[in-house]
Protein backbone atom coordinates (compact mmCIF):
# COMPACT_ATOMS: atom_id res chain seq x y z
CA UNK A 1 0.00 0.00 0.00
CA UNK A 2 2.70 2.17 0.76
CA UNK A 3 5.03 1.21 -1.83
CA UNK A 4 1.95 1.77 -4.41
CA UNK A 5 1.58 5.99 -2.67
CA UNK A 6 5.04 5.98 -3.25
CA UNK A 7 5.42 5.27 -6.95
CA UNK A 8 1.98 7.35 -7.20
CA UNK A 9 3.80 10.09 -6.07
CA UNK A 10 7.04 9.38 -7.78
CA UNK A 11 5.14 9.68 -10.90
CA UNK A 12 3.25 12.26 -10.81
CA UNK A 13 6.53 14.37 -9.35
CA UNK A 14 7.67 13.61 -12.90
CA UNK A 15 5.25 13.40 -15.59
CA UNK A 16 8.38 13.32 -18.15
CA UNK A 17 10.03 10.54 -16.81
CA UNK A 18 6.92 8.70 -17.15
CA UNK A 19 6.56 9.42 -20.52
CA UNK A 20 9.80 8.34 -21.22
CA UNK A 21 9.56 5.37 -19.64
CA UNK A 22 6.03 5.05 -21.72
CA UNK A 23 7.35 6.32 -25.03
CA UNK A 24 10.54 3.47 -24.70
CA UNK A 25 8.11 0.60 -23.98
CA UNK A 26 5.64 1.54 -26.95
CA UNK A 27 8.89 1.88 -29.33
CA UNK A 28 9.94 -1.43 -27.98
CA UNK A 29 6.91 -2.88 -29.09
CA UNK A 30 6.79 -1.57 -32.15
CA UNK A 31 10.40 -2.32 -32.70
CA UNK A 32 9.45 -5.93 -31.81
CA UNK A 33 6.36 -5.88 -34.53
CA UNK A 34 9.13 -5.19 -37.29
CA UNK A 35 10.76 -8.92 -36.71
CA UNK A 36 6.98 -10.42 -36.64
CA UNK A 37 6.41 -8.75 -40.16
CA UNK A 38 9.54 -8.45 -41.87
CA UNK A 39 9.78 -12.49 -42.35
CA UNK A 40 5.52 -12.35 -43.68
CA UNK A 41 5.24 -11.92 -47.59
CA UNK A 42 4.35 -9.93 -49.35
CA UNK A 43 7.22 -8.82 -49.42
CA UNK A 44 7.54 -4.87 -50.76
CA UNK A 45 11.19 -5.41 -52.44
CA UNK A 46 10.57 -2.49 -54.69
CA UNK A 47 9.34 0.14 -51.91
CA UNK A 48 12.27 -0.78 -50.41
CA UNK A 49 15.04 0.07 -52.79
CA UNK A 50 12.61 2.85 -53.49
CA UNK A 51 13.26 4.39 -50.16
CA UNK A 52 17.00 3.26 -49.88
CA UNK A 53 17.41 4.95 -53.06
CA UNK A 54 15.45 8.70 -51.67
CA UNK A 55 17.60 8.01 -48.53
CA UNK A 56 21.05 7.70 -50.06
CA UNK A 57 20.32 10.63 -52.63
CA UNK A 58 18.86 12.66 -49.59
CA UNK A 59 21.65 12.62 -47.32
CA UNK A 60 24.64 12.01 -50.00
CA UNK A 61 25.27 15.71 -49.95
CA UNK A 62 25.28 16.07 -45.86
CA UNK A 63 27.79 13.35 -44.91
CA UNK A 64 29.74 14.25 -47.96
CA UNK A 65 30.57 17.91 -46.47
CA UNK A 66 30.66 15.85 -42.83
CA UNK A 67 32.62 13.11 -43.71
CA UNK A 68 35.28 15.37 -45.01
CA UNK A 69 35.45 17.92 -42.32
CA UNK A 70 35.14 15.50 -39.88
CA UNK A 71 38.84 13.69 -40.94
CA UNK A 72 40.74 17.36 -41.89
CA UNK A 73 39.80 18.37 -38.43
CA UNK A 74 40.37 15.92 -36.08
CA UNK A 75 43.88 15.62 -38.25
CA UNK A 76 44.78 19.78 -37.93
CA UNK A 77 43.21 19.81 -34.00
CA UNK A 78 45.53 16.15 -33.34
CA UNK A 79 48.51 17.20 -35.04
CA UNK A 80 50.23 19.61 -32.49
CA UNK A 81 49.03 17.39 -29.85
CA UNK A 82 50.97 14.74 -31.44
CA UNK A 83 53.89 16.71 -32.05
CA UNK A 84 54.26 17.25 -28.29
CA UNK A 85 54.70 14.12 -27.45
CA UNK A 86 56.77 13.27 -30.06
CA UNK A 87 54.09 10.86 -32.01
CA UNK A 88 53.48 12.87 -34.83
CA UNK A 89 54.25 9.84 -37.20
CA UNK A 90 51.35 8.33 -35.47
CA UNK A 91 48.41 10.80 -37.05
CA UNK A 92 48.07 8.99 -40.03
CA UNK A 93 46.70 6.01 -37.56
CA UNK A 94 45.18 7.84 -35.08
CA UNK A 95 43.22 9.46 -37.80
CA UNK A 96 41.83 6.20 -39.12
CA UNK A 97 41.26 4.24 -36.17
CA UNK A 98 39.43 6.85 -34.64
CA UNK A 99 37.39 7.27 -37.88
CA UNK A 100 36.81 3.99 -38.34
CA UNK A 101 35.94 2.75 -34.61
CA UNK A 102 33.67 5.66 -33.48
CA UNK A 103 33.55 9.08 -35.04
CA UNK A 104 32.33 7.74 -38.71
CA UNK A 105 29.48 5.29 -37.39
CA UNK A 106 28.31 7.68 -34.59
CA UNK A 107 28.38 11.23 -36.72
CA UNK A 108 26.51 9.57 -39.89
CA UNK A 109 24.25 7.92 -37.56
CA UNK A 110 23.43 11.36 -36.07
CA UNK A 111 23.32 13.31 -39.02
CA UNK A 112 21.35 10.14 -40.93
CA UNK A 113 18.77 10.61 -37.48
CA UNK A 114 18.58 14.48 -38.23
CA UNK A 115 17.92 14.61 -41.97
CA UNK A 116 15.84 10.95 -42.23
CA UNK A 117 14.28 10.19 -39.29
CA UNK A 118 12.47 13.75 -38.69
CA UNK A 119 11.49 13.35 -43.00
CA UNK A 120 9.70 9.70 -41.78
CA UNK A 121 8.35 11.31 -38.95
CA UNK A 122 6.82 14.00 -40.42
CA UNK A 123 5.59 11.81 -43.34
CA UNK A 124 3.65 9.28 -41.69
CA UNK A 125 2.15 11.77 -39.13
CA UNK A 126 1.07 13.33 -42.22
CA UNK A 127 -0.34 10.31 -43.69
CA UNK A 128 -1.67 9.37 -40.50
CA UNK A 129 -3.69 12.86 -39.85
CA UNK A 130 -4.83 12.79 -43.12
CA UNK A 131 -6.83 9.30 -42.61
CA UNK A 132 -3.81 7.89 -45.36
CA UNK A 133 -3.06 4.74 -43.14
CA UNK A 134 -6.46 3.94 -42.08
CA UNK A 135 -7.33 4.32 -46.04
CA UNK A 136 -4.97 1.61 -46.37
CA UNK A 137 -5.93 -0.68 -43.88
CA UNK A 138 -9.50 -0.59 -44.86
CA UNK A 139 -8.09 -1.61 -47.99
CA UNK A 140 -7.19 -4.73 -46.21
CA UNK A 141 -3.45 -3.89 -46.75
CA UNK A 142 -1.69 -4.19 -43.97
CA UNK A 143 -0.09 -0.32 -43.47
CA UNK A 144 2.58 -1.23 -40.77
CA UNK A 145 4.28 -3.76 -43.48
CA UNK A 146 4.05 -1.16 -46.15
CA UNK A 147 5.16 2.11 -44.62
CA UNK A 148 6.92 0.91 -41.78
CA UNK A 149 8.86 -2.43 -42.42
CA UNK A 150 10.21 -1.11 -45.50
CA UNK A 151 11.50 2.26 -44.35
CA UNK A 152 13.02 0.81 -41.28
CA UNK A 153 14.75 -1.67 -43.30
CA UNK A 154 15.92 0.46 -46.07
CA UNK A 155 17.55 2.39 -43.19
CA UNK A 156 19.01 -0.57 -41.63
CA UNK A 157 20.68 -1.42 -45.01
CA UNK A 158 21.18 2.38 -46.41
CA UNK A 159 23.32 3.54 -43.10
CA UNK A 160 26.11 1.04 -43.62
CA UNK A 161 26.59 2.19 -47.20
CA UNK A 162 27.14 5.62 -46.06
CA UNK A 163 29.46 5.63 -43.56
CA UNK A 164 31.33 3.29 -45.30
CA UNK A 165 31.35 6.67 -47.51
CA UNK A 166 31.93 8.89 -45.10
CA UNK A 167 34.82 6.87 -43.68
CA UNK A 168 36.91 6.74 -46.90
CA UNK A 169 36.27 10.64 -47.26
CA UNK A 170 37.40 11.59 -43.83
CA UNK A 171 40.12 9.21 -44.26
CA UNK A 172 40.78 11.21 -47.36
CA UNK A 173 40.09 14.49 -45.35
CA UNK A 174 42.98 13.65 -43.17
CA UNK A 175 45.32 12.81 -45.28
CA UNK A 176 44.88 16.69 -47.05
CA UNK A 177 45.25 17.94 -43.25
CA UNK A 178 48.63 15.85 -42.78
CA UNK A 179 49.70 16.42 -46.26
CA UNK A 180 49.58 20.52 -46.38
CA UNK A 181 51.25 21.13 -42.96
CA UNK A 182 53.86 18.37 -43.27
CA UNK A 183 53.80 17.27 -47.32
CA UNK A 184 52.93 13.35 -46.44
CA UNK A 185 52.88 11.95 -49.87
CA UNK A 186 49.10 9.79 -50.33
CA UNK A 187 51.03 6.21 -51.25
CA UNK A 188 53.12 6.85 -47.37
CA UNK A 189 49.73 8.19 -45.67
CA UNK A 190 48.00 5.47 -46.69
CA UNK A 191 50.24 2.54 -45.91
CA UNK A 192 50.18 3.71 -42.81
CA UNK A 193 46.65 3.89 -42.51
CA UNK A 194 46.14 0.12 -43.73
CA UNK A 195 49.35 -0.61 -41.29
CA UNK A 196 47.48 -0.09 -38.53
CA UNK A 197 43.91 -0.98 -39.31
CA UNK A 198 42.67 -4.44 -38.27
CA UNK A 199 39.92 -6.37 -39.04
CA UNK A 200 38.45 -6.00 -35.19
CA UNK A 201 38.69 -2.59 -35.79
CA UNK A 202 36.39 -2.27 -39.01
CA UNK A 203 33.79 -4.89 -37.65
CA UNK A 204 32.12 -3.45 -34.58
CA UNK A 205 31.59 0.05 -36.03
CA UNK A 206 30.61 -1.41 -39.27
CA UNK A 207 28.03 -3.95 -37.75
CA UNK A 208 27.11 -1.28 -34.72
CA UNK A 209 25.47 1.20 -37.66
CA UNK A 210 23.04 -1.60 -38.87
CA UNK A 211 21.76 -1.04 -35.42
CA UNK A 212 22.23 2.83 -35.75
CA UNK A 213 19.81 2.47 -39.34
CA UNK A 214 17.25 0.26 -37.76
CA UNK A 215 17.01 2.93 -34.48
CA UNK A 216 16.70 6.07 -36.86
CA UNK A 217 13.99 4.19 -39.14
CA UNK A 218 11.84 2.55 -35.82
CA UNK A 219 11.30 5.90 -34.29
CA UNK A 220 10.92 8.42 -36.87
CA UNK A 221 8.15 5.67 -38.10
CA UNK A 222 6.73 5.30 -34.47
CA UNK A 223 6.32 8.85 -33.93
CA UNK A 224 4.76 9.59 -37.37
CA UNK A 225 2.61 6.21 -37.23
CA UNK A 226 1.15 7.27 -34.02
CA UNK A 227 0.72 10.84 -34.21
CA UNK A 228 -2.37 12.78 -33.40
CA UNK A 229 -4.07 16.27 -33.21
CA UNK A 230 -3.62 17.92 -36.87
CA UNK A 231 -0.81 19.39 -38.21
CA UNK A 232 0.73 20.23 -34.61
CA UNK A 233 0.98 17.04 -33.97
CA UNK A 234 2.57 16.46 -37.52
CA UNK A 235 5.69 19.03 -36.20
CA UNK A 236 5.97 17.26 -32.94
CA UNK A 237 6.35 13.99 -34.59
CA UNK A 238 8.81 15.13 -36.91
CA UNK A 239 11.08 17.00 -33.97
CA UNK A 240 10.62 14.27 -31.28
CA UNK A 241 11.62 12.02 -34.01
CA UNK A 242 14.96 13.36 -34.07
CA UNK A 243 15.66 14.05 -30.44
CA UNK A 244 14.72 10.39 -29.42
CA UNK A 245 16.44 8.98 -32.83
CA UNK A 246 20.16 11.21 -31.35
CA UNK A 247 19.69 9.76 -27.53
CA UNK A 248 19.14 6.45 -28.31
CA UNK A 249 21.95 6.24 -30.52
CA UNK A 250 24.31 7.73 -28.24
CA UNK A 251 22.98 5.68 -25.54
CA UNK A 252 22.98 2.37 -27.79
CA UNK A 253 26.89 3.25 -28.68
CA UNK A 254 27.39 3.46 -24.80
CA UNK A 255 26.47 -0.54 -24.57
CA UNK A 256 27.57 -1.28 -28.15
CA UNK A 257 31.33 0.41 -27.39
CA UNK A 258 31.51 -2.20 -24.62
CA UNK A 259 30.32 -5.04 -25.91
CA UNK A 260 32.37 -4.69 -29.02
CA UNK A 261 35.24 -3.73 -27.01
CA UNK A 262 34.92 -7.29 -25.02
CA UNK A 263 33.82 -9.14 -27.98
CA UNK A 264 36.74 -8.28 -30.55
CA UNK A 265 39.72 -7.18 -27.89
CA UNK B 1 -31.22 -9.32 -47.46
CA UNK B 2 -29.96 -7.60 -45.14
CA UNK B 3 -25.89 -6.60 -45.95
CA UNK B 4 -24.99 -5.41 -42.43
CA UNK B 5 -26.97 -5.27 -39.09
CA UNK B 6 -25.77 -3.22 -36.31
CA UNK B 7 -26.90 -4.72 -33.20
CA UNK B 8 -26.89 -2.49 -29.73
CA UNK B 9 -24.12 -1.25 -30.47
CA UNK B 10 -22.52 1.47 -27.88
CA UNK B 11 -19.01 3.10 -27.79
CA UNK B 12 -17.51 5.76 -25.37
CA UNK B 13 -14.33 7.79 -25.00
CA UNK B 14 -13.49 8.60 -21.71
CA UNK B 15 -16.99 9.39 -20.23
CA UNK B 16 -18.16 10.58 -23.35
CA UNK B 17 -20.85 8.46 -24.79
CA UNK B 18 -20.75 8.63 -28.48
CA UNK B 19 -22.85 5.66 -29.40
CA UNK B 20 -25.75 4.54 -26.90
CA UNK B 21 -27.39 1.77 -28.10
CA UNK B 22 -27.73 2.29 -31.70
CA UNK B 23 -29.05 -0.73 -33.71
CA UNK B 24 -30.08 -0.30 -37.79
CA UNK B 25 -29.93 -2.39 -41.08
CA UNK B 26 -29.10 -1.80 -44.82
CA UNK B 27 -30.54 -4.11 -47.40
CA UNK B 28 -29.21 -5.02 -50.58
CA UNK B 29 -29.22 -2.18 -52.75
CA UNK B 30 -30.40 0.33 -50.48
CA UNK B 31 -28.57 3.78 -49.92
CA UNK B 32 -28.77 4.80 -46.11
CA UNK B 33 -28.38 7.93 -44.79
CA UNK B 34 -27.07 8.66 -41.34
CA UNK B 35 -27.65 11.87 -39.97
CA UNK B 36 -26.35 14.26 -37.46
CA UNK B 37 -24.88 17.39 -36.16
CA UNK B 38 -20.81 17.24 -35.63
CA UNK B 39 -19.83 14.94 -32.61
CA UNK B 40 -22.94 12.70 -32.68
CA UNK B 41 -21.04 9.48 -33.41
CA UNK B 42 -21.94 9.29 -37.36
CA UNK B 43 -17.92 8.65 -38.39
CA UNK B 44 -17.38 6.65 -35.38
CA UNK B 45 -20.32 4.46 -36.21
CA UNK B 46 -18.54 3.60 -39.86
CA UNK B 47 -14.82 3.44 -38.15
CA UNK B 48 -16.80 0.74 -36.12
CA UNK B 49 -17.81 -1.20 -39.09
CA UNK B 50 -14.44 -1.42 -41.11
CA UNK B 51 -12.83 -2.58 -37.82
CA UNK B 52 -10.52 0.92 -37.25
CA UNK B 53 -12.37 1.08 -34.08
CA UNK B 54 -13.80 -1.34 -31.21
CA UNK B 55 -17.04 -0.68 -29.95
CA UNK B 56 -18.01 -1.51 -26.15
CA UNK B 57 -20.62 -3.38 -26.76
CA UNK B 58 -22.93 -4.73 -29.39
CA UNK B 59 -22.38 -6.80 -32.74
CA UNK B 60 -21.96 -5.58 -36.18
CA UNK B 61 -22.94 -8.45 -38.73
CA UNK B 62 -21.79 -8.34 -42.29
CA UNK B 63 -23.76 -10.83 -44.46
CA UNK B 64 -25.31 -12.33 -41.42
CA UNK B 65 -21.10 -13.08 -40.10
CA UNK B 66 -20.19 -11.33 -37.09
CA UNK B 67 -17.38 -8.44 -38.18
CA UNK B 68 -16.41 -8.48 -33.90
CA UNK B 69 -15.48 -11.92 -33.40
CA UNK B 70 -13.20 -12.14 -36.68
CA UNK B 71 -9.64 -12.67 -36.79
CA UNK B 72 -7.57 -9.90 -38.69
CA UNK B 73 -7.56 -12.23 -41.76
CA UNK B 74 -11.37 -12.74 -41.48
CA UNK B 75 -11.38 -8.87 -41.54
CA UNK B 76 -9.43 -8.37 -44.22
CA UNK B 77 -11.41 -10.78 -46.24
CA UNK B 78 -14.38 -8.16 -45.21
CA UNK B 79 -13.18 -5.41 -45.63
CA UNK B 80 -12.20 -6.33 -49.79
CA UNK B 81 -16.02 -6.34 -50.33
CA UNK B 82 -16.66 -2.82 -47.95
CA UNK B 83 -15.47 0.55 -49.78
CA UNK B 84 -14.87 3.51 -47.58
CA UNK B 85 -14.38 7.35 -48.91
CA UNK B 86 -13.28 8.88 -46.32
CA UNK B 87 -13.98 13.10 -45.53
CA UNK B 88 -11.03 14.29 -47.07
CA UNK B 89 -10.84 11.54 -49.75
CA UNK B 90 -7.23 10.38 -48.16
CA UNK B 91 -5.77 9.76 -51.37
CA UNK B 92 -2.26 8.75 -51.19
CA UNK B 93 0.04 11.65 -52.01
CA UNK B 94 3.24 10.21 -52.83
CA UNK B 95 1.42 8.13 -55.52
CA UNK B 96 -0.34 9.38 -58.86
CA UNK B 97 -3.78 9.10 -59.59
CA UNK B 98 -3.05 6.04 -61.59
CA UNK B 99 -0.87 4.58 -58.68
CA UNK B 100 -3.52 5.12 -56.22
CA UNK B 101 -6.30 3.24 -57.91
CA UNK B 102 -3.69 0.25 -59.02
CA UNK B 103 -3.11 0.13 -55.44
CA UNK B 104 -5.77 -2.02 -53.75
CA UNK B 105 -5.65 -3.96 -57.20
CA UNK B 106 -1.84 -4.90 -57.16
CA UNK B 107 -1.89 -6.02 -53.63
CA UNK B 108 -5.18 -7.77 -53.49
CA UNK B 109 -6.25 -9.24 -56.39
CA UNK B 110 -4.28 -11.28 -59.38
CA UNK B 111 -5.47 -8.91 -62.31
CA UNK B 112 -2.95 -8.67 -65.28
CA UNK B 113 -1.48 -5.14 -65.83
CA UNK B 114 -3.62 -5.16 -68.66
CA UNK B 115 -6.71 -5.99 -66.96
CA UNK B 116 -5.94 -3.30 -64.39
CA UNK B 117 -5.13 -0.55 -66.86
CA UNK B 118 -8.31 -1.42 -68.66
CA UNK B 119 -10.30 -0.87 -64.64
CA UNK B 120 -8.22 2.42 -63.88
CA UNK B 121 -9.72 3.68 -67.54
CA UNK B 122 -13.60 2.80 -66.60
CA UNK B 123 -13.59 3.76 -63.21
CA UNK B 124 -11.60 7.14 -64.18
CA UNK B 125 -14.63 7.51 -67.49
CA UNK B 126 -17.22 6.59 -64.55
CA UNK B 127 -16.31 9.69 -62.26
CA UNK B 128 -15.42 12.26 -65.52
CA UNK B 129 -11.84 12.90 -64.84
CA UNK B 130 -10.13 10.31 -67.76
CA UNK B 131 -7.46 13.09 -68.12
CA UNK B 132 -6.22 13.58 -64.56
CA UNK B 133 -4.62 9.46 -64.71
CA UNK B 134 -0.99 11.20 -64.62
CA UNK B 135 -1.85 14.06 -62.52
CA UNK B 136 -0.50 14.16 -58.13
CA UNK B 137 -3.60 14.57 -55.34
CA UNK B 138 -2.22 17.70 -54.95
CA UNK B 139 -2.79 18.86 -58.27
CA UNK B 140 -6.79 17.99 -58.06
CA UNK B 141 -9.05 20.59 -56.75
CA UNK B 142 -11.64 19.08 -53.66
CA UNK B 143 -13.74 18.30 -55.90
CA UNK B 144 -11.81 16.09 -57.86
CA UNK B 145 -10.66 14.62 -54.76
CA UNK B 146 -13.67 13.08 -54.04
CA UNK B 147 -14.06 11.68 -57.42
CA UNK B 148 -10.82 10.23 -57.56
CA UNK B 149 -11.20 9.04 -54.18
CA UNK B 150 -14.67 7.38 -54.88
CA UNK B 151 -13.19 6.15 -58.17
CA UNK B 152 -10.45 4.61 -55.38
CA UNK B 153 -13.32 3.03 -53.87
CA UNK B 154 -15.52 1.58 -56.79
CA UNK B 155 -12.53 0.06 -58.06
CA UNK B 156 -12.57 -3.07 -56.53
CA UNK B 157 -16.39 -3.65 -56.87
CA UNK B 158 -17.21 -3.62 -53.15
CA UNK B 159 -21.15 -4.77 -51.99
CA UNK B 160 -21.08 -1.73 -49.56
CA UNK B 161 -19.90 1.79 -49.61
CA UNK B 162 -19.28 3.61 -46.70
CA UNK B 163 -19.11 7.36 -47.32
CA UNK B 164 -18.10 10.22 -44.70
CA UNK B 165 -19.31 13.49 -45.48
CA UNK B 166 -19.00 13.11 -48.97
CA UNK B 167 -20.17 16.87 -49.84
CA UNK B 168 -18.31 18.52 -46.94
CA UNK B 169 -16.56 21.76 -48.47
CA UNK B 170 -18.08 21.55 -51.47
CA UNK B 171 -20.05 23.89 -53.50
CA UNK B 172 -23.81 23.07 -54.04
CA UNK B 173 -23.45 22.28 -57.81
CA UNK B 174 -20.19 19.70 -56.70
CA UNK B 175 -22.16 18.34 -53.95
CA UNK B 176 -25.41 17.60 -56.68
CA UNK B 177 -22.93 16.46 -59.03
CA UNK B 178 -21.18 13.98 -56.16
CA UNK B 179 -24.50 12.99 -55.04
CA UNK B 180 -25.73 12.15 -58.09
CA UNK B 181 -22.73 10.31 -58.87
CA UNK B 182 -23.79 8.25 -55.69
CA UNK B 183 -27.08 7.31 -57.03
CA UNK B 184 -25.92 5.96 -60.50
CA UNK B 185 -23.46 3.94 -58.86
CA UNK B 186 -25.79 2.32 -56.67
CA UNK B 187 -28.13 1.91 -59.98
CA UNK B 188 -25.23 0.79 -61.95
CA UNK B 189 -23.20 -1.66 -59.78
CA UNK B 190 -26.32 -2.52 -57.33
CA UNK B 191 -23.60 -1.61 -54.44
CA UNK B 192 -25.85 -0.62 -50.96
CA UNK B 193 -24.28 2.09 -49.00
CA UNK B 194 -24.24 4.27 -45.63
CA UNK B 195 -23.98 7.81 -46.15
CA UNK B 196 -22.93 9.91 -43.13
CA UNK B 197 -23.93 13.40 -44.06
CA UNK B 198 -25.26 16.50 -42.39
CA UNK B 199 -25.61 17.72 -45.82
CA UNK B 200 -29.45 18.14 -46.73
CA UNK B 201 -29.16 18.41 -50.64
CA UNK B 202 -26.90 15.25 -50.73
CA UNK B 203 -29.29 13.28 -48.53
CA UNK B 204 -32.65 14.53 -50.29
CA UNK B 205 -30.79 12.64 -53.87
CA UNK B 206 -29.36 9.94 -51.90
CA UNK B 207 -31.28 8.46 -49.46
CA UNK B 208 -33.70 5.87 -49.52
CA UNK B 209 -33.68 5.55 -45.74
CA UNK B 210 -32.64 7.83 -43.26
CA UNK B 211 -31.57 7.64 -39.80
CA UNK B 212 -30.75 10.73 -37.19
CA UNK B 213 -27.84 10.63 -34.55
CA UNK B 214 -28.68 12.84 -31.21
CA UNK B 215 -26.08 12.27 -28.42
CA UNK B 216 -25.38 8.90 -29.50
CA UNK B 217 -28.79 7.49 -29.78
CA UNK B 218 -31.06 7.10 -32.67
CA UNK B 219 -33.49 9.62 -32.26
CA UNK B 220 -35.61 9.02 -36.42
CA UNK B 221 -35.48 5.98 -38.40
CA UNK B 222 -37.56 5.91 -41.54
CA UNK B 223 -38.45 6.98 -44.80
CA UNK B 224 -36.39 10.71 -46.30
CA UNK B 225 -39.54 12.27 -46.85
CA UNK B 226 -41.33 11.31 -43.24
CA UNK B 227 -38.58 12.78 -41.73
CA UNK B 228 -38.61 16.20 -43.15
CA UNK B 229 -42.18 16.56 -42.72
CA UNK B 230 -41.66 15.35 -38.66
CA UNK B 231 -43.11 17.20 -36.40
CA UNK B 232 -39.77 16.32 -33.59
CA UNK B 233 -38.70 19.43 -32.28
CA UNK B 234 -34.94 18.74 -32.79
CA UNK B 235 -35.68 17.32 -36.08
CA UNK B 236 -37.17 20.35 -37.48
CA UNK B 237 -34.68 22.45 -35.98
CA UNK B 238 -31.64 20.79 -37.32
CA UNK B 239 -33.64 20.55 -40.91
CA UNK B 240 -34.60 24.19 -40.88
CA UNK B 241 -30.82 25.12 -39.94
CA UNK B 242 -29.29 22.83 -42.21
CA UNK B 243 -31.43 24.25 -45.12
CA UNK B 244 -30.34 27.58 -43.91
CA UNK B 245 -26.06 26.62 -44.24
CA UNK B 246 -27.12 24.60 -47.70
CA UNK B 247 -28.75 27.73 -49.79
Amino acid sequence: MELTKQKTNFLSFSPALTEFFTTVAELSLFSLRFFKEVFVPPYEFGEVKKHMDELGIKTMPIVTVTGFIIGLVLAMQSQPVMERFGAESYLPSMVALSVVRELGPVLTALIFAGRVSSGIGAELGSMRVTEQIDAMEVSAINPYKFLVVTRILACTLILPILTCYVNFLAVIGGWIAIYLSTGTSFELYTNAVFNSLQFSDLIPGFLKTFVFGFIVGAVGAYKGYNASNGTVGVGKASTSSVVTASLLILLVDMVLVKVTVWLWT
Amino acid sequence: MDIIEIINLSKSFDDLVVLDDVSLKVKDGENLVVFGKSGSGKSVLLKCIVGLMEPDSGDILFEGKSILKMNIDELNEVRKHIGFLFQGSALYDSMTVRENLEFPLVRNFNFSEKEREEKVKAVLEKVGLSDAIDKMPAELSGGMKKRIGLARTIITEPELILYDEPTTGLDPITTKEISQLVVELQKDLKVSAIVVTHDLICAQIVADHAVVLKDGKIRYQGEMKQLTEADDPFLKNFFRSEVFETT
